[in-house]
Formats: C-alpha cells, structure tokens, sequence
C-alpha cells in the first residue's frame, strides 16, 4: 500500500511535468481564465456590480472555477483520450503499475492544476483588485471545490470512454462553454436570465459549483455549507463514475471478448 | 523448462475465429518466432499471452502463470514491445526510461537500457524529436527496463530500412545471450531464420508448421529440386517439367535421379547444362505454407 502511495505521488509528478511541457495545455487551464479576469475586470471596470461587489469580487471566484473545471474536465479528457488512443494507456497496462494507481495519478495531477488555477486566480485578484476572501467562508470553499472537481473529474474520464481523441475536445467545449453561459461564469450578476433558462442550469451541475463558489464571496451571505449545491454534484458524481466504470477503456482498439460483446459492432481488432 | 506453453488456444471476434485451436512451446532461454502473414493471428496470440486479451478456449502458462488472471507480478517478469504504442512525446528519453523504470522492483539502471538499445547519446533528447527507428528503440527500451525474464516483441522491425534491422538484430542476439525468453512475430523471413532458434509458421489463425529454421515444413516441403538445359529430351524424363529448354523435377531422392541422369549423359556424351539440385528457401517454404496470401 505504501509503495502504491509513493508511486501515485511519483506519476503526479511526471504528469504533471508532462502538463508544463505541452504549452497550449498550460495555457488554456492556467492563463485562459486569468486573462478573462483582467479583461472583464477592465470593461466593466472594478465598480460595484448589481450584487453589490466590485467586478472581480463576483468574477474572480467564478473564473477561478472555470479555471478548475478546464483542468479537472477538458484537460484531463482530452490528455486522458489523447494517451489512450496513442497506446500509452496500453502500454502502462502492460506494466506491473496497478492500473488504479496510474489513474488516480492522472485524477490528482489535474486536481492539482484546478487547486493551483483557483489560488492563482485568487493571487491575481486579491494583488490587483482587493479582492476579499471571507476566512468563515473557507469550508464551503473547500468541500465545494473537493465535490466539483470530483464530479467533473469523473464525468470527463467518461467523456472519454465513449469518445476518440479527435472528438474529445470538441465534446468538452460543447458542453463546459454553453453551461459557462447559462450557469452565471461568464454573464454578469445583474443579467436577469429566462427563468427557464436557470431551471435548465439547475440540471447540470456547473452551475452547483459555481453558485456557492461565488456566494462564498458576497459579504453577507451565510457560512452554512450547501448541501444541496453538493447533493446535485455528488449525484454527477455518480454518474461519471458510472459511465466512466461502464465505457472506459486502456486499448486504442476495443476489446473485443469478455465484457466487452456489447461493443462489438464497431470493434476493429488487429490480428 | 518451458517459458511458454498454449494448448488449444481459440479467440474468436464475433463469428471469425482469429486463433483456431493453437499449441506450442517455448523453452527458456529461446528466441520463439511467430511467423505468419497479416491477419494470420499473431498478435492476437501475443495480446494474449501478454494478458491484454481474453481467450476464448484453451490453455496458457507463461512462467507459470495464467496470463488471463495473473497480476502485477506476472508484470513484473514480462516486459512487452507492443506493435505501435505511443510515448509521452514532451519527455525526455532518459526521463521515460526512468518512468517506466520506476514501476519494477528489480529494474536495470536506465544507463544500461540505453547502451543496449543504442539511444544513449539521445538520452537527453524529448521523445517527440526521435525519428520512427528511435522511438522504436525506446519501445524496447521501455519494455526491457524492468529486467523481465520474458519479453514480447510484436513485429519490433517492421518500417525499418535495412541497416537499422540489422542494429535491431543485433540488440536481439545481445537479449538471447542475457538469457531471455523471447517471443516474437514478423512477417519477415530472413528476420525469423535469423534470429529464431524456433519458429511456428501461423496462417488462417492455425499453426501450419513448427520447427527452426532448418527443419520447418518437414520433408515434404523441403524436398530438392533438380534441373538442367538440354536440347533433346532425355530417357527417363519424361515426367519431368519442361520450360523453356530446362528440365526440372522435385524429388525425395536426388541422389537416385542424379545418378540416373548423369550415367545417362556420360554415357551419349551428352553434357548437361546448368545442372544444379537446389533447396527451397525458406521463403519458398513459407509461401507454400501459407498459400503465398501475403505476398
């Protein structure tokens, strides 16, 4: 067990490694959503908003949540389906590495990237433009971010099981940016959606990560932990981890025998 | 002591049966070539003694150990060359070996690995730079760094140009003398009689023939052909083809026909041109084999 440990921590590290070396990946994880800050930041100027806070006071938290949505879910699908369809996957699979040890390396480095994307995020704003963080507010800020991360985590890997490298990232986008919109990220605070529209929302559970996230910021609102913000994502939890258990796979090819008859229709096998 | 032993392995895909009831073995310390045209069911039968298929029918111990439900452990003693994998491509290749290196126990020293392999003076070059010979090398690399008693490479020549088969042999002659078991499948015949000390010749997913290099086919597919060039035809001949003024037999007893066609010549004084008894190669042998499917 032990060994295990230390070789998950010893993958984090090549993971990651790997990550800082791919500079598009580094990019759109890390710098995409600070630059988004310093835009919204500039347009709307830093003025009180319909919430009553400055601009970054709403967005900073937001963005930082994007930010760790793009690396817990795009990031880790589209590097996670781009390993499997080159072999890497297969390769690891062929080597005394415990298959869950090699996966809970690739989780980890990417929940290690959301953390660091949210506290640079969080750096940037309280440097540039006094944003306050509420130090009551701090547990809710943590249990959200362990349950968003996680539910987006599992429901990116099972993007991946019935996805190709090629459509992963076009899948990921479609899915994360038009939920961004509806879900509070990018809109304002004082744009009034469709009520349908946020019932829409309510559905999916980007908006059940970032809700709470932003409301840990707005003076004055209540300390109590969200549990229903954190039922909503426990359930997408579940079912990533489900869809994930279901369809994932370590072949670039399918497996064709047990367990996996069901997809035999589309099996291409070498011989 | 076998490395290896398959008895009556079956692997269906759908309704097609990719390996039709399959048995050989393989003894420690050899090198096992599976030779066979594409699609003949080679690297199934290798995905599956690797532990990356299921079976479908049969037996299969490889170190003692059944492949189908062996764990990190049997890992541990295997080390596999897939037939194309990829690579991290934005680390380094001596940060890969090491990688790789750090899931074994009793590994060698990255340095060693890439001696043997020869990338050592490309050790600090990040894989994506390697040209397609190289990143070959480091699949061997990677699959031999964990010191494995059995390795499986899958057609590990296959795109090279004719110097770096040469260096590739070479570092398999290196793995034989380390004492390795080692199986593995290529289309090539030079690379089977080469290298192999034993080789099974695989076609429609059965094994058509086993023997090394020098006895597959057995007789029957061995056997000598006699011909010369002459003008008239000679008594006794008749049986024989005749294309384009040379005549030619197969036969089990060249001893016999050559004596009665050369008592024959010497006594007319006649002489025969070109008279030569040749031996099919071992391409010859494995066309006949397979039915020349592949060629």
């Amino acid at each position: 067990m032990f060994r295990s440990l230390a070789q998950v921590l010893r993958q984090i590290r090549y993971e990651n490694r790997t990550f800082w070396r791919n500079p598009a990946a580094a990019f759109f994880t890390i710098l995409f959503p600070l630059m988004m800050l310093l835009i919204f930041a500039t347009v709307f100027g830093n003025e009180p908003t319909g919430l009553g806070v400055t601009t970054a006071q709403f967005y900073a938290p937001a963005l930082a949540v994007f930010g760790a949505v793009s690396a817990a879910y795009t990031s880790l699908a589209i590097g996670t389906a781009i390993a499997r369809d080159q072999g890497v996957l297969k390769r690891v699979r062929g080597t005394p590495l415990p298959p869950w040890a090699y996966m809970a390396a690739r989780i980890l480095s990417s929940v290690w990237l959301a953390a660091l994307s949210i506290a640079l995020m969080l750096a940037i704003g309280i440097l540039l433009y006094d944003l306050e963080i509420r130090t009551e507010q701090i547990p809710t800020l943590i249990v959200t971010f362990v349950a968003g991360v996680a539910a987006f985590a599992a429901l990116g890997l099972a993007i991946t099981g019935v996805a190709s490298a090629d459509s992963v990232p076009a899948i990921t986008n479609a899915t994360l940016l038009p939920l961004a919109f509806i879900s509070g990220v990018f809109l304002g605070p004082s744009l009034e959606m469709p009520p349908w529209l946020d019932q829409v929302a309510d559905l999916f559970p980007l908006k059940h990560f970032v809700e709470p996230f932003v409301n840990a910021f707005i003076p004055g609102t209540s300390a109590s932990i969200p549990w229903t913000d954190i039922a909503w994502l426990g359930g997408w939890l579940a079912v990533g981890i489900v869809a994930a258990m279901l369809f994932f796979r370590w072949d670039p090819r399918p497996e064709s025998g047990r367990g996996a008859r069901r997809r035999n229709r589309n099996d291409r096998v070498t011989v | 002591m076998n490395a290896v032993i398959v008895e009556g392995l079956v692997k269906e895909y759908g309704s097609r049966r990719a390996v039709d009831d399959i048995d050989f073995e393989i003894a420690s310390g050899e090198v096992f070539a599976l030779l066979g045209p594409n699609g003949a069911g080679k690297t199934t039968t290798v995905e599956i003694l690797e532990g990356h298929r299921f079976r479908d029918a049969g037996e299969v111990v490889v170190l003692g150990m059944d492949p189908g439900t062996a764990g990190p452990y049997y890992r541990q003693r295997i080390g596999i060359v897939l037939q194309s994998s990829g690579f991290e491509p934005n680390l380094t290749v001596s940060e890969s070996v090491s990688m790789y290196r750090s899931y074994y126990e009793n590994p060698m020293a990255v340095d060693q690995v890439l001696t043997i392999v020869g990338l050592r003076e490309r050790k600090n070059a990040r894989v994506k730079t390697l040209s397609g010979g190289q990143q070959r090398r480091l699949d061997l690399a990677l699959g031999l760094v964990g010191n494995p008693d059995m390795l499986f490479l899958d057609e590990p020549t296959t795109g090279f140009d004719p110097s770096a088969r040469r260096q590739a042999w070479e570092v398999v002659n290196n793995l034989r003398s380390l004492g390795k078991t080692i199986l593995l499948t290529t289309h090539y015949m030079d690379e089977a009689e080469y290298l192999a000390d034993t080789l099974a010749v695989i076609s429609g997913g059965t094994i058509v023939s086993t023997g090394s290099p020098s006895t597959i086919g057995g007789s029957e597919y061995r056997r000598a052909t006699v011909s010369f060039r002459a003008t008239g035809r000679p008594p006794g001949t008749e049986d024989w083809n005749h294309d384009g003024g040379i005549f030619s037999v197969v036969t089990d007893d060249s001893t016999r026909v050559l004596n009665r066609l050369t008592s024959w010549a010497l006594a007319e004084g006649v002489t025969l041109i070109d008279l030569e008894v040749t031996r099919p190669s071992l391409e010859d042998i494995y066309l006949s084999l397979t039915g020349g499917s592949d060629v």
